[in-house]
């Protein structure tokens, strides 16, 4: 079942986030620098790493997909990839804040880092409305692993194209984490877990919340009958459609 | 640009950390909405098993042509939680 180990990883996942707040404020040095605003870097930056991880492994769940065909994957891509936009949210918010508390201004133009972030995410921001435009669930499937992948190749080469560039004024962080203080670094490194687990978790609620209705909409149109107006489709929808199988309890999501 | 003072870059640093709290609220608040229309939708599935689906079939001990447990529903998913 999609629900196994859930509490487990909740449980984990609270943890470590309340250790994680612990350390920033009350462990972590002030920055010389920046002072007290720092401590966004620590939401913020673990929020950027797993977000555009969370792109990638939709791409490489797209690959799965189209590889073996089980819709199962079609469903990780997919939550996988909403999760990352709404993280995507998170960091663009946080990184104006900052940006604003830092530099004066709420957005800066020409700072590579942060267009390439947002163009990244308005290309993902596209990822639901191509799935929705898309009636037939196969068609949709097979389109959407294309697009991920895609996609997610870009990714990385935006990163290295960024890292690339000379003229930049955000900091960076990514491999580079020996020239933090070991108190900044270790908290750095929890707060990554942290965001980390708690992507993981939200991830594994979508799913199994997903898997739970398609399990009730297998029961009801068995209860109900196919053709029962009562139970009539509820009519298009973006999330990956599920394929009843025979035996109420091994849907296929 | 030098530090901002603490009663100034506290106001930027809880606005960050209060947007990432209430987007995950937003986010379970989402999830438990969802979860209540699923229980309300298998209060409905129950209360239609219940039902005898033919009145010739209604026979004592026999409340209707498929009972739960003929759906292969399986006792964890079907228990109160």
């Amino acid at each position: 079942m999609y629900g196994r180990g859930l509490r487990a990883l909740s449980f984990a996942t609270v943890v470590t986030l309340c250790v994680t707040l612990a350390l920033i404020f009350f462990y972590a040095p002030i920055e010389a620098d920046q002072g007290f605003l720092q401590k966004i870097f620590y939401v913020h930056v673990p929020m950027a790493i797993v977000a555009l991880g969370g792109f990638i492994l939709g791409g490489l769940f797209a690959i799965q997909h189209l590889r073996t065909r089980d819709s199962r994957w079609d469903m990780r891509s997919y939550v996988a990839i909403h999760m990352s936009l709404i993280f995507g949210v998170a960091v663009l918010i946080t990184g104006s804040i900052w940006a604003k508390a830092s530099w004066g201004h709420w957005w800066v133009w020409d700072e590579p880092t942060l267009v390439s972030f947002l163009i990244i995410f308005l290309l993902y921001a596209i990822y639901q409305p191509l799935r929705f435009s898309i009636e037939d669930p196969e068609r949709q499937a097979r389109y959407a692993s294309v697009f991920a992948i895609t996609a997610g190749v870009f990714v990385p080469l935006n990163f290295i194209a960024v890292r690339l560039s000379t003229g930049y004024v955000h900091p960076r962080v990514l491999g580079d984490t020996s020239s933090l203080p070991p108190k900044m670094a270790l908290t750095f490194l929890l707060a990554l877990l942290a965001i980390a687990l708690l992507f993981a978790t939200l991830c594994k609620y979508e799913i199994t919340a997903k898997h739970t209705r398609a399990q009730l909409s297998t029961l009801r149109r068995r209860l109900a009958g196919e053709h029962s107006s009562v139970y009539a489709s509820r009519g298009r929808s973006a999330a990956p459609r599920i394929q009843p199988s025979p035996v109420l309890g091994r849907t296929k999501v | 640009m030098p530090a901002l003072p603490l009663h100034e870059a506290g106001k930027y640093v809880a606005a960050a950390y209060v947007v990432v709290f209430t987007l995950v609220l937003v986010y379970v608040a989402i999830m438990a909405a969802r979860l209540s229309r699923v229980e309300r939708e298998l209060g409905e599935l129950l209360s239609l098993t219940e039902q005898p689906s033919d009145p010739g079939d209604a026979q004592p001990g026999r409340q209707s042509q498929q009972t739960p447990d003929e759906l292969d529903v399986g006792r964890p998913e079907s228990s109160p939680v």
